[in-house]
């Protein structure tokens, strides 16, 4: 079953790279001595992968992604770097791009740009599609803070949803950083995350802030450049939708985790906690079990810590107390050495969840034995959670602040957007907090 | 890749275009080792086949071609030819196609009334053409550059006629302006006059004012020199300014050491704002800063569009044992009152927004730290409180490891305009040289524009 990636502006164009990159490094580049699995089952993931993320084309293997950007050096670096890899490359002739940019400017990506090229890019996804044996959905990466990525990219979801009503659509969205990368980043965030809800499956977050912190407190990068806060998306990226099977032996497709992960259409607000990170020289030394990586990923899903480190320990699961994070749907990935031996009960905690929420629609727990990324033992948890509302409260809220004083209000105007249009995104992101807050 | 096309009138307009065309061609032939003609040269060079006596233009296409000769897109306006006659005399002519130029003979003598009215009526159409030709000969427009003076009389009052024509005819190209205000003790008597005249025009037609006062300049040129002794003195010992790195040298452009003026160094600094301001535009990096994301995120409001600008460093130091503070000395500078080139205190008033435009190797952490350690000192207004705008460029400026300019919509302009106001109010009402300008002749008008 395989996935079409879409890459959609300079964030998505510059991550999608990174998680190939990181996809073909640790499928094609690893020992077979490493990886813990016999030859065959070695094999049987290696053909996996190229299904689900790659096909044979002209001789050498070709990425499944769709590369669109309204200005063209960015799809030229990642084009270059793929090449330079070795390992796999992007078809020339899936990518779109054109001479101006969208300006930052949401109305300028949605409206212009996106009535302009939706039909030359919808021809490049349905000749993508094509070419898979059985299509499972779309993988949109995008950024919330810019022009394009986040303009344009809720576009063509649209259009994807329309054209494609089976399949399923999971959009993963950078969040910008918090002080500021782009000044009318809210706005962009907020216009957004409203019209990806009505035609997306699943929203995946992804926080700069985060991810720069990992880079510097466990990674140990001194200086840290937009390339390293790229490559530990892509791991993260790479450790859930590499293939790994469940306690009844089905394999972890789209379709199959987002059904578990969004159970109820108002709820797909999704995040990723991956640990273990450490830096290269570290990986030698440490000696990590099973047991410690579970209780701290409980902990950090419980006291909504985005890593390892300056996890809050004194939140616990009681109803007085500190509020701690309701989760709607957990799943877990476990990757490595003695996953059969690994007890998940502390996720599959009531507490944890709703009460209306049946025990067996929990917790989810997929694994492989096969080694990932050069750790020896690794987990992953995808959750619908709690997590995001804070920083969609914050954003929201400088947002509003930005929009009751009309700033910048003229520019989006200039290009068909209307006041209305913006007070309507505000009320359908209202109604998703709410909903959270109601767990 | 886009295009972009330079607008220079006037005398001053002309001297700070020139630097500039010297400058930009010393970066490409730094960096295109291999004199292709790419996408990042096409944006404001044409390569044509200079065979031909109507110079054909040879397009980009893959981006493989040599260069053989290089024009530039550039149009080139001024009513007395003394200073357009030097360019086409000077080492830059094959530069400049004379099909580019528009000149005339006695000038506008100071008057905005003659420049914007006679002469705009007189040479509109010749204008109008010129500048559809050298739109035609670009592949995607995105933006002109209208480099001009507030003080004189073909700057100000033609520049701002010709401002008002590319409102007209190409309402979707953007429109930067450059515009050089006159200090205190300016020589021109009837640059109060001329300039609130301008102004008005400027409000309602560019999308993004670049003011840069004379005064600001030789200061920041002062500082440079203090910093650098001469040639002959030089030693190599520690501290001292590496050759050619100043951004007010042209060192390694084609115009040579003791062919420099003395208003180089000024117009120098000045044409390498709008060099680092393109450079994202032009050449790679890891978050790419085009020019509609400039008016995009500093224009909270259509008529405030008057953007102050700094850069830093102002030269790098020969010592090659830079400590890591360099960095973050360059981005406080920034935000000092010596480096803006206004005078004015930006530290005191209030930011409405502020990009950082970062050339060469600074990383997003760099930013971020220092982004932190400023925010504290400086004032946001309430709706906007993280207005910073980033930009990162992979290429380094020539002769410096880094630069960083800072484009920032500040309250503080409002100091030079209201001197400005000052000035004209006190000649206003002693009606001083009012009848030279016989066609502003209700108050009614003239109070409009204050």
């Amino acid at each position: 079953m395989s996935v079409v990636t879409l890459q959609m502006g300079q964030c998505g164009n510059q991550v999608g790279g990174q998680f190939f990159n990181m996809i073909a490094r640790d499928t094609f580049d690893q020992s077979l001595a490493k990886c813990n699995v016999p030859r065959q089952t070695n094999q049987q993931f290696i053909d996996d992968v190229c299904e689900r993320f790659f096909s044979q084309e002209e001789g050498s293997l070709k990425a499944r992604a769709v590369m669109v950007d309204m200005e063209p050096k960015v799809i030229a670096m990642t084009t270059t770097e793929a090449k330079r890899s070795g390992l796999f490359q992007y078809n020339n002739k899936q990518q779109f791009c054109q001479k101006c940019g969208s300006g930052n400017n949401w109305a300028h990506g949605f409206l212009v740009h996106g009535s302009k090229c939706s039909q030359q890019v919808m021809d490049l996804i349905q000749k993508e599609a094509e070419k898979c044996d059985r299509l499972e959905g779309f993988f949109t990466l995008m950024s919330l803070a810019g022009g394009t990525g986040s303009g344009l990219g809720a576009y063509i979801t649209q259009c994807v949803r329309d054209e494609f009503p089976h399949s399923f659509i999971m959009n993963q969205v950078t969040w910008p950083f918090d002080t500021g990368e782009v000044i009318v980043q809210n706005y962009n965030a907020v216009l957004t995350l409203s019209h990806l809800y009505q035609s997306s499956d699943a929203i995946l977050i992804v926080e700069n802030d985060q991810e720069q912190k990992i880079c510097s407190q466990l990674l140990n990068i001194k200086k840290i450049s937009f390339s390293d806060i790229n490559e530990v998306i892509g791991h993260k990226l790479a450790s859930f939708l590499q293939p790994a099977k469940s306690n009844n032996l089905t394999s972890n497709h789209l379709g199959e985790m987002l059904e578990h992960l969004v159970p109820h259409p108002e709820y797909k607000l999704l995040t990723m906690k991956t640990i273990p990170f450490m830096s290269e020289n570290n990986i030698q030394y440490s000696a990590y079990q099973w047991p410690g990586l579970v209780k701290h990923l409980t902990q950090m899903l419980i006291a909504n810590a985005s890593m390892e480190e300056g996890i809050d320990w004194g939140v616990k699961l009681s109803s007085t107390g500190l509020a701690y994070n309701k989760s709607m749907a957990n799943s877990l990935f476990l990757r490595g050495l003695d996953v059969n031996t690994v007890d998940v009960s502390s996720f599959k905690d009531g507490r944890l969840y709703p009460s209306w929420l049946p025990s067996e629609a929990c917790l989810a727990s997929w694994t492989n034995q096969r080694t990932f990324n050069k750790y020896e033992k690794s987990a992953s948890l995808v959750s619908n959670s709690q997590t995001p509302l804070i920083s969609l409260n914050h954003v929201i809220d400088k947002a509003w602040s930005m929009f009751t004083s009309r700033a910048y209000v003229h520019q989006y105007i200039k290009h068909g957007l209307a006041e209305e249009d913006f007070l309507d995104s505000f009320a359908c992101l209202e109604q998703v907090i709410k909903n959270y807050k109601d767990l | 890749m886009t295009q972009s096309i330079v607008v220079q009138v006037g005398q001053c307009g002309n001297q700070i275009g020139f630097r500039f065309w010297d400058l930009a061609l010393r970066e490409h032939s730094s960096l295109n080792k291999t004199g292709l003609y790419d996408d990042a040269v096409s944006s404001f060079f044409r390569n044509v086949d200079t065979r031909y006596s109507d110079p054909a233009d040879i397009p980009v296409g893959h981006g493989l071609g040599k260069i053989k000769d290089l024009k530039a897109r550039a149009v080139l306006i001024d009513m007395e030819e003394g200073v357009v006659n030097e360019i086409m005399k000077g080492p830059l002519r094959g530069v400049f196609d004379y099909k580019q130029l528009i000149t005339d003979v006695s000038g506008a003598g100071n008057n905005w009334a003659i420049g914007h009215k006679m002469y705009g009526a007189k040479y509109k159409e010749e204008i109008s053409e010129t500048i559809r030709r050298a739109a035609e000969l670009c592949d995607c427009l995105q933006c002109f550059f209208v480099i001009h003076s507030m003080g004189g009389g073909t700057g100000s009052g033609l520049g701002s006629f010709v401002l008002n024509l590319l409102h007209e005819e190409y309402p979707d190209i953007y429109r930067f302006v450059m515009a050089v205000y006159p200090s205190h003790e300016d020589d021109v008597i009837t640059s109060p006059y001329n300039s609130v005249l301008a102004m008005r025009q400027l409000t309602d037609n560019a999308d993004c004012v670049l003011p840069v006062e004379n005064q600001a300049l030789v200061d920041i040129v002062n500082k440079i020199n203090q910093a650098n002794p001469k040639l002959a003195e030089r030693k190599s010992s520690r501290g001292h300014v590496k050759a050619g790195s100043a951004i007010s040298t042209g060192d390694g452009g084609i115009v040579k050491g003791k062919d420099e003026k003395p208003f180089d160094s000024m117009n120098n600094i000045a044409a390498n704002v709008l060099l680092n301001m393109t450079s994202s535009a032009r050449f790679e990096g890891s978050l790419n800063v085009d020019l509609n994301e400039i008016t995009m995120n500093l224009v909270p409001f259509p008529k405030m569009h008057y953007l102050v600008t700094s850069q830093t460093p102002l030269y790098s130091v020969s010592d090659v044992h830079i400590p890591p503070r360099r960095l973050d000395q360059m981005f406080s500078d920034a935000f000092s009152k010596d480096h803006q080139l206004i005078k004015a205190d930006p530290k005191h008033s209030l930011y409405l927004a502020c990009a950082l435009m970062v050339r060469g190797k600074v990383e997003v952490s760099d930013i971020r730290r220092n982004i932190e350690r400023l925010q504290s000192s400086l004032k946001f207004i309430h709706w906007n409180r993280d207005g910073w705008k980033t930009g990162l460029c992979n290429v380094a400026p020539v002769g410096q490891p880094y630069s960083l300019l800072t484009i920032a919509n500040n309250t503080c302009v409002h100091h030079t305009f209201s001197g400005l106001r000052d000035r004209f109010v006190k000649l206003y009402k002693r009606k001083v040289m009012y009848v030279v300008y016989p066609w502003k002749n209700n108050s009614k008008h003239v109070s409009q524009h204050i």
